[in-house]
């Protein structure tokens, strides 16, 4: 049988690369109206009187009064209005639509709604705690009694804006009681969930698809709830086809974002070793709590990154402030606390005199180690064969030697790291229970019906590679659509690194039945859905068990070059190593490893947002920096294969990995560039001459 | 509103507009060529790119006045072409393809390099697309890719 990690041609290059793929933006079928939103200027307000001006023939208002059923978007919560009623609580929060034809025209009626607010104080402080979660593991209390030395420091982190090239867009037709909506979506049961409780309608009335995806990463996750049902109520009260997409400085500007974070971390240190840990992450909601709870059980599993701890306390909070509402960012969490635990660890092995490459191999977690939840690790880890093929790579050991003069400002950083793959916790038995259908029809052609999208990470050549593999058929005889709601079953949202683990995992059991079951000349239908493997045992409320699956691991190695008159910085190089069980297509695999480090390195040093009295500062592509092929170094990777029992081939998950070492590993080489100890990023010039000219390291 | 004549993919087109318009909205609202992208609407991204005259230009940043009788080429019309074709097949044994939003502009961009220069280096190519924003590749693929073009397609460009 040939290596499925084989590299093959993805099944979508030719439509995009020749520009016919279809984005939401494309579609031309039919005569959209346009959709505007109004939209609170104030981050916290009572909302006294709205003047509108008289609408011309074909336009139209539409504001929570036309919500048939509760004003809230179905997310967890129900906390976050589909259109604000009597109060804003952030800049940017819609309060209507203006529907019609000519953009034109709608600015001109927007510039002319008069909106009278009675401005209140907001809260930007972390004061508010809407989400409180604790655990701990061991005796961390005894630990914190009897000690030598307590080591304390605090990191934070900004926030990180997505950045997905194409813009949100959602756009709606109406027939009769069906609404359809076609989106640049990552997760269709989401939308069509959240569409079925705004209209208070039956499922049958609901039809979702998806559109080409321009690109996500966590920001088509939770946020195409909202616009979805902005539309659908909009669709029910004009009755026609509507666009609703946005233009690139809404999108900055209203749509969530990755968490600010403040995370203090605690080591009592007994005989130069850590006898307990204590974490507190702190994360900045926004003005509704969305995934953000999610977002912290995530961040605070991951509190002992890739070590082994057995006294351990965690405390973790999501503060409501009046600023736009935080959600899923690609690594969920974990890119923040995977950059303070790793600094930690460097910081407390200076602290103690202790090379800090030995101190932080003392503590790696191995096979049947205790997790930070007390759940088991239960596969083989290879972090050591992953550590040392990276240093080996990048010439780590004579690179620390050579940049060790201070006045060098050359510095190589080195970052190890875990991903839990799949949902948190009890999350895919209980909340999600994946379902996938194979459907083969009279002419041989196989359907793989499933809802998961492909934005660019490539789950239709990886998917259709799976089953080809295991039916023996070629590529050309399976058909992997866009997902519609109409035609698939609830596979799940495409998030979390699940996709190829978890519903691939499905889809491959699959292909093990329909080939028992092929019939030639028949349509063949199988289903599946997900079971817990037994073993696995969750607490939700106290944080007790498997919080995963499995997890994902790696490596960064990153060398950077820090000018001593700007302080600006330079990659010159990253180094790669990860275990992602088995690469379902290696090339794949690599893509998404080099797009995801940038990504994170992004947040390490470049990406810089923040905000002022709730208004987003950098709001358009010139004031938010992101990387671009001249700030890009080579990055070279190396995949270690390690099976995984339960994946399909082995594989587990790989999206998000590659993102959360990056802001760590760039950290730490800066850190020694400038030989000042780094707590903040992104690392920007500013933040360093502040250290510099402190003094303190 | 003017009557403005100009040239798109090799054939004439003469439309009544404001010259004021932005060229990318008539190009997709009205010619559909829809092949050409909006990622900012402020000249920062490339996922408009169009070649004007044989240059590259963000059509969000070109009045449609400007066009006037010069001549066009979106992706709709350079994927007829056998640049197009080495191109296509370097970006797809090199992966550099993923949500593929950034996709047509980077193809525009890379054509404009290689018309000027059929033997860049990878820091002329990295200089070459800085101009377009990609968030899912990381870019080394996409380097990769126009170097390969630049082999393979030894005489073409
Ligand atoms: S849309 Fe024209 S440069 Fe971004
Ligand atoms: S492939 Fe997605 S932006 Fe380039």
């Amino acid at each position: 049988m040939k290596d499925i990690s084989k590299s093959i041609n993805k099944v979508d290059n030719e439509e995009k690369i020749s520009g016919k793929a279809k984005y939401v933006s494309d579609y031309y079928d039919v005569d959209y109206l346009y959709a505007k939103t109004v939209r609170s200027i104030h981050p916290k307000a009572i909302i006294k009187h709205i003047d509108k001006p008289d609408l011309p023939e074909g336009y139209y208002y539409v504001d929570y009064r036309d919500i048939p059923g509760k004003n809230f978007v179905k997310i967890i919560f129900e906390d976050m209005p589909v259109f604000a009623e009597k109060e804003v609580n952030y800049v940017g929060e819609p309060i209507m639509l203006i529907v019609g034809k000519d953009k034109e025209v709608i600015q001109d009626i927007e510039r002319n709604i008069k909106i009278d607010y009675e401005v209140l104080t907001p809260v930007f402080a972390y004061k508010d705690s809407a989400v409180h979660y604790h655990f701990h593991k061991g005796d961390a209390k005894q630990a914190f009694r009897d000690y030598d030395q307590i080591i304390k420091y605090d990191y934070d982190t900004g926030y990180q804006e997505q950045l997905y090239i194409e813009p949100q867009g959602m756009l709606g037709t109406i027939d009769g009681d069906k609404v359809t909506l076609i989106g640049s979506i990552q997760c269709p049961y989401y939308v069509k969930n959240a569409v079925i409780s705004i209209l208070d309608t039956s499922e049958n009335n609901v039809r979702v698809k998806q559109a080409t995806v321009g690109g996500a990463f966590g920001g088509k996750e939770e946020f195409p709830s909202l616009t979805a049902c902005q539309l659908a109520v909009a669709l029910k009260k004009i009755n026609k086809p509507i666009k609703l997409i946005y233009d690139r400085e809404e999108d900055i500007e209203v749509t969530t974002k990755r968490h600010p974070s403040k995370i203090t971390l605690q080591a009592a240190i007994k005989n130069q070793k850590i006898a307990g840990l204590r974490c507190h992450v702190r994360l900045d909601g926004g003005a509704y709590i969305g995934l953000s709870g999610v977002v912290l059980s995530r961040a605070l599993i991951a509190s002992t990154g890739v070590y082994t701890i057995d006294h351990l306390e965690v405390n973790g909070d999501v503060y409501s402030t009046n600023t736009v509402p935080n959600g899923a960012f690609r690594g969920f969490g974990a890119p923040q606390m995977l950059f303070a635990i790793e600094m930690f660890m460097n910081h407390i092995a200076k602290d103690l005199k202790i090379d800090p490459l030995a101190f932080r191999f003392e503590y790696l977690a191995k096979q049947h180690d205790q997790t930070s939840t007390q759940g088991t690790f239960r596969d083989p880890i290879m972090m050591t064969e992953l550590i040392h093929k990276a240093m080996e790579m990048s010439s780590y050991i004579e690179k620390v030697k050579a940049y060790q003069d201070e006045n060098i400002y050359k510095g190589i950083g080195m970052s190890f790291v875990l991903h839990g793959c799949g949902f948190t916790g009890s999350g895919e038995a209980t909340h999600i229970n994946a379902k996938v259908k194979l459907k083969k029809d009279d002419q041989e052609k196989v359907h793989i019906l499933i809802a998961a999208v492909d934005m660019g990470q490539g789950v239709k050549t990886t998917m259709k590679k799976i089953v080809a593999q295991i039916l023996e058929i070629p590529l050309d005889d399976i058909v992997f659509n866009h997902p519609d709601t109409d035609f698939v079953p609830d596979s799940g949202p495409t998030v979390a690194s699940r996709t190829i683990m978890i519903v691939g995992g499905l889809v491959a059991r699959a292909a093990l039945s329909l080939k028992k079951q092929w019939t030639i000349g028949e349509e063949v239908v199988v289903d599946e859905h997900y079971q817990q493997p037994e073993y696995i045992k969750w607490d939700e409320e106290h944080f007790i068990g498997d919080a995963y699956p499995a997890y994902s691991w790696g490596v960064n190695v990153v060398e950077v070059e820090v000018s001593k008159v700007t302080y600006e910085v330079t990659i010159v190089g990253s180094w790669s190593t990860y275990d992602v069980g088995k690469a379902i297509d290696e090339r794949i695999i690599l893509g998404q490893a080099d797009g995801g480090h940038l990504q994170g390195l992004g947040f390490g040093y470049l990406e810089v947002m923040n905000h002022k009295n709730g208004h987003i500062e950098q709001k358009n592509v010139t004031d938010y920096i992101i990387p671009t092929s001249v700030d890009t170094p080579m990055m070279e990777t190396v995949l270690i294969d390690n099976p995984y029992p339960l994946g399909p081939y082995g594989a587990k998950g790989a999206g998000e990995l590659p993102l959360v070492g990056g802001a760590p590993a760039v950290a730490l080489a800066i850190e020694q560039a400038i030989n000042h100890k780094v707590h903040s990023v992104p690392v920007t010039p500013e933040k360093m001459m502040e250290m510099i000219l402190n003094g303190k390291n | 509103m003017a009557k403005i004549e100009f040239t798109l993919n090799n054939k004439i087109i003469s439309i009544d507009e404001h010259p004021n318009r932005r060229l990318l909205d008539v190009l997709r609202d009205q010619l559909l060529q829809t092949g050409v992208k909006e990622g900012c609407g402020e000249g920062e991204c490339g996922a408009c790119a169009v070649l004007l005259n044989g240059e590259i230009v963000n059509s969000c940043m070109v009045p449609l006045g400007n066009v006037l009788h010069k001549e066009i080429i979106t992706i709709e019309g350079y994927r007829e072409t056998k640049q197009y074709q080495v191109l296509k097949e370097a970006y797809s044994i090199e992966g550099a393809v993923q949500c593929g939003f950034c996709t047509p502009g980077m193809m525009i961009a890379s054509e404009a390099l290689l018309r000027k220069n059929p033997h860049p280096s990878d820091k002329e190519i990295r200089d070459g697309i800085s101009g377009n924003l990609c968030r899912c590749t990381g870019y080394n693929m996409i380097i990769k890719a126009i170097k390969r073009a630049s082999e393979e397609g030894e005489g073409l460009w």
